[in-house]
């Protein structure tokens, strides 16, 4: 097994041997999630801060479970509360922070490079929950764990990403992650949410839904912002639905044996049919919180190894 | 023919933007102002016995000093940023001899007595030429003009909002009219305001990939083709401050053939870097407008070379390390130049994409023609204000050692060749390189 990173700030800087790496504990850690006792000492004695400066109900829960079952002390931070509101930089917290010697940083941030410009500043191991439009690399690496275990591989599938792909984290690792393990991508969604330059990323681009969904292995949606919606990037809700909201019609375009994400939470009745979200035969959005957990406690363990293999003046 | 006195400068390249020539010659400078210049060795042997003092050049190029239009400096306001005595220092070692300074202070030179304010302070403490520039509207604000006539017969060289755009397109018709009454320069910041609103880099595969709220190249060809129309509406005397994209090019060519007085600058960095240089986030590199692609660095080098975009600037705009350790949608743009201008652009001379005197032109005569100096020529009766400099010596850039209060520079560790030697203003030596 070979992770030789310090930090996980996104899925850019990974090769396709680390991704299985970590997508290979992950499987393990899903198992041992399922077990009645759900205690492991893989983080023990280390400490875990998760640093949100954006909200968060779901990420953060979930990294703190991960922390928790692999006994890391986790504390959580909501940092639009404190220290932003008194006027302190983000580098001044992250040296405050520093001096209590976390060992794992978890940050979420608005703004993209934020985490980066966090990891250059400290001593521990940072994970990137979500930077701005940049990156979220935990979310792609449980979307790949979820299509691995449906599909029962991880490559050469047709995989939509669906909707506000513009301003969306969860789009450009899934696209960076998807192209690295060789898979074909298509990104679906009216042309005001693409971003510039699409061309480049190595995938298709549909503004006909149907078109986009004709024979994928897997379809992506994305969550469309409540901001967004009126008049500025798309006219209506409703016109939304209409044509790019995904329900049972356009699903039957893609394979019969397509499964249908969504990173959550959902809109119901904007993005996606209520009923389709449901239907246990197709979604495995469930899936997706659950690998949500075990691909968590995958990076903090291997992080933490890496860790412990430094001695403690070298991490200076 | 009578003896000569005063200083010669012999030995030198003389790189002359006007004649378009690089030739071995001398400069005799007698009061403050150049009186021969000279490139026949039987005359510069005969100057050589008359002078009171002979400067040898060691073979070494001497152009006329450096005119840089749009130079930001902390007074009033961010004098911890930068004051006019650091910035005259920065200036004198880059072999800038006049800096035209922009208005956006805090606050903003936009009344005659904060004019004063400046000049008092530039007299004062700047080893070089400092002319003011003067803000068009009221607190740059885009609703109100502000006094042009009493501005200009304080001093003000020119008229700019720097980086605000004029949203309003009734207030800046009628204040571009009323300059035109006076005969007064109005240089613009071409960018819609409205497209570009929260973009920190220029929109496509790099931005995209970094998730930066990016703006389309195009904004700046709208903004330039709107002020064209005002141009030719009002026949005002209008600047373009820069231009950095290809798209805006062809706009800016029509502007000059159908005879508008039109005349377009770039800064240093548009030349010399491209998008890619912000890599990793790196702040240095977060610039008004963003930096481009590379094609579009490549057709505004090219559009210099054929005369088409007339000035380089340094653009100077000192920045604390504060307001740079930020994420990069939240730090402060700008980056300081005074005293890597020289050198950064020999780089285009080192790659051959520009021949020196071609690049003095943009550096020196024709910002001093736009606003009406004297300067910027290598000629008799021209002021001694010279920079001489070496193109070809190797340096590797310490931020830490400019002499700028601020050290924002994005060329920090790069390998640069090109070094000032020795400027001069009106006569006096205000730098030498030790």
């Amino acid at each position: 097994m070979r992770f030789d990173h310090r930090h996980l700030l996104g899925i850019e800087p990974l090769r396709p041997d680390e991704i299985v790496t970590l997508l290979d504990l992950s499987d393990q850690y899903v198992a041992f999630n399922r077990r009645r006792d759900k205690h492991a000492k893989a983080l023990a004695g280390l400490t875990q801060i998760n640093m949100f400066f954006e909200n968060s109900t779901r990420t953060q829960a979930s990294f703190e479970l991960a922390g928790k079952r692999l006994g890391a002390d986790v504390m959580n931070m909501s940092m639009q509360a404190s220290s932003i509101k008194k006027g302190e930089t983000l580098i001044d917290t992250a040296m405050t922070l520093n001096a209590m010697h976390p060992d794992l940083l978890v940050v979420r941030h608005p703004h993209s490079g934020a985490v980066d410009l966090l990891a250059q500043k400290v001593n521990c191991a940072v994970l990137n929950a979500g930077d701005g439009r940049h990156e979220h690399p935990t979310q792609a690496l449980l979307d790949a764990l979820t299509i691995r275990r449906a599909k029962g591989r991880l490559h050469r599938l047709t995989v939509a990403i669906c909707g506000d792909i513009a301003h969306s984290r969860v789009a450009r690792s899934n696209i960076l992650l998807l192209h690295k393990m060789e898979n074909r991508i298509r990104l679906v969604g009216p042309p005001t949410l693409m971003p510039a330059g699409i061309a480049g990323f190595g995938a298709e681009i549909c503004d006909d839904m149907r078109e986009g969904l004709r024979d994928a292995d897997v379809v992506m949606m994305l969550r469309l912002q409540r901001e967004r919606m009126d008049g500025g990037f798309i006219p209506s809700e409703r016109e939304y639905y209409h044509r790019y909201g995904l329900d049972a019609e356009k699903l039957s375009y893609a394979r019969e044996d397509a499964i249908v994400m969504h990173p959550g939470p959902m809109n119901r009745g904007v993005e996606i049919d209520g009923t389709l979200a449901d239907d246990i035969n197709r979604s495995v959005i469930q899936d997706q919180v659950e690998m949500g957990v075990a691909v968590r406690m995958a990076v903090m363990d291997v992080l933490a190894r890496n860790l412990r293999a430094r001695p403690a003046e070298v991490m200076a | 023919m009578t003896p000569a006195s005063g200083t010669l400068m012999h030995n030198a390249r003389l790189i002359d933007p006007d004649a378009g020539s690089d030739t071995p010659g001398a400069v005799l400078i007698e009061a403050g102002k150049i009186t021969k210049v000279l490139t026949q060795p039987l005359e510069i042997e005969a100057v050589k016995l008359s002078a009171d003092n002979l400067v040898d050049c060691g073979g070494a190029c001497l152009a006329p000093g450096i005119v840089d239009i749009g130079v930001k400096v902390g007074e009033p306001g961010e004098r911890h940023k930068e004051s006019y005595g650091t910035a005259g220092q920065a200036a004198a070692a880059g072999g800038v001899t006049t800096l035209v300074t922009r208005p956006d202070t805090s606050p903003p030179i936009d009344t005659p007595e904060a004019l004063e304010f400046i000049r008092r302070r530039a007299n004062e403490a700047a080893p070089v030429n400092v002319l003011p520039m003067a803000a068009l509207t009221k607190g740059r604000a885009g609703q109100e003009m502000t006094e042009i006539g009493f501005l200009m017969d304080a001093g003000a060289v020119a008229f700019t909002d720097a980086m605000s755009v004029c949203r309003d397109t009734r207030v800046l018709a009628r204040a571009m009219t009323y300059a035109a009454g006076l005969g007064a320069l109005v240089i613009c910041h071409p960018q819609d305001p409205v497209l570009s609103q929260g973009a920190v880099a220029t929109s496509g595969k790099f931005a995209s990939l970094r998730g930066l709220p990016a703006v389309s190249p195009m904004a700046e060809r709208m903004a330039l083709d709107r002020d064209m129309a005002l141009v030719e509406m009002t026949g005002v005397r209008y600047h373009a401050d820069q231009i950095t994209t290809a798209r805006a090019l062809p706009a800016l060519e029509r502007a000059k053939d159908n005879g508008l007085d039109v005349t377009a600058g770039v800064s240093m960095h548009h030349l010399t870097l491209n998008e890619f240089d912000v890599a990793d986030y790196r702040t240095f590199f977060k610039l008004t407008p963003p930096l481009r692609a590379e094609d579009d660095r490549a057709a505004i080098v090219a559009a210099l070379r054929s005369g088409l975009i007339d000035i380089i600037g340094s653009f100077h705009t000192p920045q604390d390390e504060e307001s740079k350790r930020l994420p990069f949608e939240a730090a402060a743009s700008g980056a300081v130049g005074l005293e890597t201008l020289l050198p950064v652009l020999m780089r285009l001379y080192h790659a051959e994409e520009i021949d020196l005197p071609t690049l003095f032109r943009a550096l020196s005569l024709n910002p001093a023609r736009r606003l009406g100096l004297d300067c910027g020529r290598l000629a008799a009766g021209a002021p001694a204000d010279l920079v001489l400099f070496d193109p070809d010596k190797p340096l590797v850039l310490d931020r830490f050692k400019l002499r700028s209060k601020s050290k924002n520079t994005p060329f920090d560790g790069a390998r640069l060749q090109g070094k000032v030697l020795k400027t001069v203003v009106a006569g006096k030596t205000v730098y030498e390189s030790s």
